[in-house]
């Protein structure tokens, strides 16, 4: 800011000179008003600040850094940030309130809406609320077929976050790129399997809506077959790379009891070394059928947040093969769900499952009419957010864009 | 995990005075809830999350439901002897529960891997009654989740760090998730910061001399 106070006397001094500054029209000078023999007059506010003050700066709404439209403003004293409030609700359209206007499954379309990257763990967390609110059972293969999309969701929301968060470094798209090759093949068997790429509207309760089309799973396994070596790539470019390290090892450090208290979920967590996977926890579905680890970090960095989601998906790909394999036949649908003029009986259920992003709940209130009397999503995104102050203090202002970027938020989910 | 009426029970005997209820839940699932009262919600809380039984350290969810005034028809059947004859009479009084807002949280235990305890608490009223305790000293988690109550809900939480609006903008009136709320016919109509900038910049053009704005 010192050079911007010196800058503003330098052009005081030129315009003191009788020949006028760099051009400058007699017309011009009227605006800025005429004060004794000066042509430029100081505001009554003064425009740059001294050293040792701090500066707000709001970051967003609209920079491609906060991942939509999220601000943050900060106060900033030289480039350490000293203060950091998050500001919601440009993206707000009362998602809550729409859905207590129209039926149960009237909102299952919209629950695609919330984190439009993982529209299937939307679906599945709505899904397990209605079944735990109304008692349903799931038949066998839809639980493997919720396991499969669920699995492939998470696949690409962490790969697609590693390709966020790399671009947040400055690589200027080219790991986000290679996680979009991976993302296009798996939302290519989205498109075949549910009619639609992302907004894929695919659970019901007590089931799912389409069985697999012929040759489908050929290709899933095909997929889940070629992952690893996309992984392999990716981590040969990034994991040990200099700049990698350096940009995101001890950025942004996380406590594990600052983490549950704050109640940080999903990843996030589990790289503050908090072992809490509701795959493992609640054992949702058939969750205690695979074989698969939890990864954990053991510093809370962005580095080990980065680290958890590698090696997230490398297990990921250990559940895929095993549900790919195990796939039974039979019905998809319950029997004895009803689509139309749903009534569950009144009473209250929480139902929530381990989605890309953390822990997603459905909280719904029954009245025993079509329509939910309350209906609550429980948004990771937004409560991970909850520590950005703390994880951003004293870092720089690019520091704090890592340190979103590792957090994983979408925007439709925290503003809903 | 312990049942909630044993919880209630211990509880009793650990915070002094605090007014509990067990709520039962129709649904299938049948997780039942613990009413607490505001004055008493924080030390409740705080047993929750340090008793080494419970270990409730993690907060799920937080959220507001608004029940409205509603009407309770309650029928008494009463035997009177008429005419010489024991008659059966139904007698069908009316009254108003009037309404109230709740906050409801969902604890958890990472700790100890066990869940959801429900917590409840009630308003007095709808208006300027409603006011309960935040938990947000207890569990950081509630912060923005309270706030999003107080904004969508109108629950005024005492002792919340920074209680402001979150997903509304600030000059915003109402409270959009109360069941009665009624949408603005014109949006536009709401006060925007666009008068405080113009007046600013008047302001600042008047001491340059000009009239610009």
């Amino acid at each position: 800011m010192r050079a911007q106070a010196g800058d503003l006397e330098m052009r005081g001094a030129f315009a003191a000179e009788p020949h006028g500054g760099g051009g400058r029209s007699a017309g011009s000078d009227a605006g800025w008003g005429a004060g004794a023999g000066h042509e430029w007059v100081r505001p009554a506010e003064p425009v740059g600040r001294l050293e040792g003050e701090w500066l707000e700066v709001a970051m967003g709404p609209h920079h491609p850094s906060t991942h939509g439209v999220f601000r943050m403003n900060v106060a900033l004293e030289g480039e350490r940030i000293r203060k950091l409030k998050p500001v919601f609700g440009y993206l707000h359209r009362n998602h809550e309130k729409i859905a207590e206007g129209t039926t149960y499954l009237g909102s299952m379309p919209y629950t695609d809406r919330l984190d439009y990257f993982c529209s299937l763990t939307n679906n599945w967390a709505y899904a397990l609320a209605v079944e735990t609110l109304a008692g349903l059972g799931v038949p066998e293969r839809a639980e493997y077929l919720r396991v499969i999309t669920g699995e492939l969701t998470r696949l690409l929301n962490h790969a697609c976050l590693v390709g966020f968060l790399l671009h947040d470094m400055g690589t200027m798209g080219t790991p986000l790129m290679y996680a979009f090759r991976e993302r296009e093949k798996i939302l290519d068997l989205f498109e075949a399997l549910t009619g639609a790429r992302m907004m894929c509207n695919y659970l019901r309760f007590g089931g799912c809506r389409v069985d697999v089309p012929a040759g489908w799973l050929a290709g899933a396994q095909r997929v889940v077959d070629e992952f690893p070596r996309f992984l392999d790539e990716f981590e040969n470019l990034l994991t040990t790379n200099e700049i990698v390290l350096a940009r995101s090892q001890g950025v942004g450090v996380l406590s594990g009891a600052l983490a549950v208290n704050a109640g940080i979920t999903g990843p996030m967590l589990r790289a503050s070394g908090v072992n809490y996977d509701l795959r493992k926890v609640d054992r949702y579905g058939i969750y205690d059928r695979f074989n698969f680890r939890v990864p954990l970090g053991e510093h809370g960095d962005v580095y080990d947040r980065y680290m958890v989601r590698i090696l997230e998906m490398r297990e990921s790909v250990k559940i895929l093969a095993q549900a790919l394999k195990d796939l039974p036949p039979g019905p998809i649908l319950d029997p004895k769900s009803k689509l139309r003029g749903f009534r569950p009986r009144a009473g209250e259920a929480y139902g929530r499952i381990e989605a890309p992003k953390g822990e997603l709940g459905f909280y719904l209130i029954s009245d025993g009419s079509v329509r939910p009397y309350r209906y609550r999503v429980r948004p990771p995104s937004l409560i991970n957010l909850t520590v950005l102050e703390e994880l951003c203090l004293g870092h720089t202002v690019a520091d704090a864009v890592i340190v979103l970027g590792s957090v994983d938020i979408v925007l439709g989910e925290v503003d809903r | 995990m312990e049942t909630l009426e044993r919880i209630r029970t211990r509880l009793e005997a650990a915070v002094a005075g605090a007014e509990l209820e067990v709520v039962a839940n129709g649904a299938v699932a049948a997780q039942g809830s613990l009413r607490v009262d505001a004055a008493h919600a924080v030390a409740v809380a705080r047993f929750l999350r340090d008793d080494a039984q419970l270990q409730l350290d993690y907060c799920s969810n937080v959220t507001g439901v608004d029940w409205l005034d509603r009407v309770v028809r309650t029928t008494v059947r009463t035997r009177r002897v008429i005419d010489g004859l024991e008659r059966e009479l139904e007698q069908t009084t009316e009254h108003t529960v009037p309404g109230y807002l709740e906050a409801v949280y969902h604890l958890y235990s990472v700790a100890l891997r066990h869940g959801p305890l429900v917590l409840r608490q009630r308003t007095a009223d709808r208006a300027d009654g409603a006011r309960v305790a935040s938990l947000t000293p207890v569990w950081r988690s509630a912060e923005f989740q309270e706030r999003e109550v107080y904004d969508l809900f109108g629950v005024v939480f005492e002792g919340h760090p920074d209680l402001r609006r979150i997903l509304m903008w600030d000059e915003f009136r109402d409270h959009p998730m109360r069941k009665d709320y009624v949408e603005p016919d014109d949006y536009e109509y709401e006060p925007t910061p666009h008068d405080e900038v113009l007046a600013k910049a008047r302001r600042h053009y008047a001491g340059a001399g000009g009239d610009r704005a």
